[in-house]
């Protein structure tokens, strides 16, 4: 027997759209869309337990040294340094010194573009300085006890030096070299344009096994 | 002039049926692209601030190392630590966490394997190379020094 007059079977629907709503701002809010960005950096490979240590046949004067000791005291080049905001320039000089080019520096000499040769030619050519940028090579070596903060100090102002001589061969500002996508095939050759020929030669050496 | 005045008889009602479909879809956007934190940061995080940051393309490629002082310092100490996936490791379980994290990935692409190092303001340099000395015998030769990016002072 069949009874009348039955409750609808319906799921009213009509507040669907606010409990999807509610939903929509929970997971709006609780989303971090994480974009991880630091400092990019590629370690030495293992060395070799068969091999000895490879010996520094680079000319002295072709190695820029950066020293970072346990009181965070900078020594650059021999000489104390206070303010790390001053490397970068101290670095981008050092790159395009162009002391006495090989075959090979005087082909990026010429290469560049003409706001970068009277840089060379007023700030560049001094004989302590690197032979041409192929050779040059940042050495930075800190201490045990060293903060961590002025490590990534120093090296961001490294990188901001070869990044400044990147973008400025292609006539872009350092940033804008950094923002290029390799995925696009015209900002990708500007890429390899800028780096081609002056390696990114950043030297972290082995902190000391005792700190002192 | 009657071009204009002429009354339209389209009505003018935005149908809301679709509404809960189009708040639903937007809804399992967000579902599927949150990520609740997978670990437990146990170690102080306060980044160093730089300004010549490139991002990270892949980030399956990615591992993270956490390092710094214990927020629980009356349990671990004040000593900065090492920690990876929800635990704290010593510096010679680093290769094998390496390993595992290489496990996770196509055979290709193992050699590309990029180490987020998230690595607190106040730690001191020596645990950081350490680290460093186990990735190269790890063979994880690219890192990333994980920092925020200040408003760039070029």
């Amino acid at each position: 027997m069949a009874r009348k007059n039955r409750p609808t079977a319906e799921i009213p629907n009509g507040s669907m759209a606010d409990i999807a709503f509610l939903l929509l701002i929970f997971f709006l809010v609780t989303t971090t869309i994480a974009n991880d960005k630091g400092i990019a950096m590629l370690l030495p490979p293992k060395p070799d337990p068969n091999q000895p240590p490879p010996e520094v046949t680079k000319n002295d004067r072709n190695i820029f040294k950066i020293l970072a000791n346990s009181q965070d005291r900078l020594l650059v080049e021999d000489e104390p340094l206070e303010d790390v905001s001053s490397l970068r320039e101290m670095v981008k000089t050092f790159i395009l010194n162009f002391g006495n080019p090989g075959e090979e520096g005087v082909q990026i000499y010429n290469s560049l573009p003409g706001s970068m040769k009277s840089y060379v030619s007023s700030y560049g050519r001094r004989i302590d300085y690197s032979d041409d940028p192929t050779e040059a090579v940042v050495s930075f070596k800190a201490d045990r006890g060293t903060s961590y903060d002025l490590y990534v100090q120093v090296l961001d102002q490294v990188n901001a030096a070869y990044n400044e001589v990147y973008g400025e061969r292609v006539g872009i500002s350092a940033n804008e070299f950094l923002q290029l996508d390799k995925d696009d095939p015209v900002q990708e050759r500007k890429y390899f344009a800028a780096r081609d020929g002056i390696p990114r030669a950043i030297s972290i050496a082995e902190p000391n096994k005792i700190a002192n | 002039m009657p071009k204009f005045g002429k009354k339209s008889n389209t009505s003018q009602d935005i149908p809301t049926a679709a509404l809960p479909d189009i708040i639903f879809m937007l809804l399992f956007f967000f579902m599927v692209t949150t990520v609740l934190r997978e670990t437990d940061i146990m170690v102080k995080q306060k980044l160093p601030k730089a300004a010549q940051l490139t991002k990270l393309e892949r980030k399956s490629l990615v591992s993270y190392i956490y390092i710094g002082e214990p927020k629980q310092s009356s349990l671990f100490g004040k000593e900065p630590k090492i920690q990876v996936n929800d635990v704290f490791v010593e510096v010679n379980e680093i290769v094998q966490f390496v390993n595992q994290e290489k496990d996770k990935l196509n055979e290709a692409e193992r050699d590309q394997i990029t180490m987020s190092m998230k690595v607190d303001v106040d730690s001191k340099m020596g645990i950081v190379s350490d680290v460093q000395q186990e990735l190269r015998e790890a063979n994880a030769r690219k890192i990333l020094y994980s920092s925020i990016q200040t408003s760039s002072n070029i």
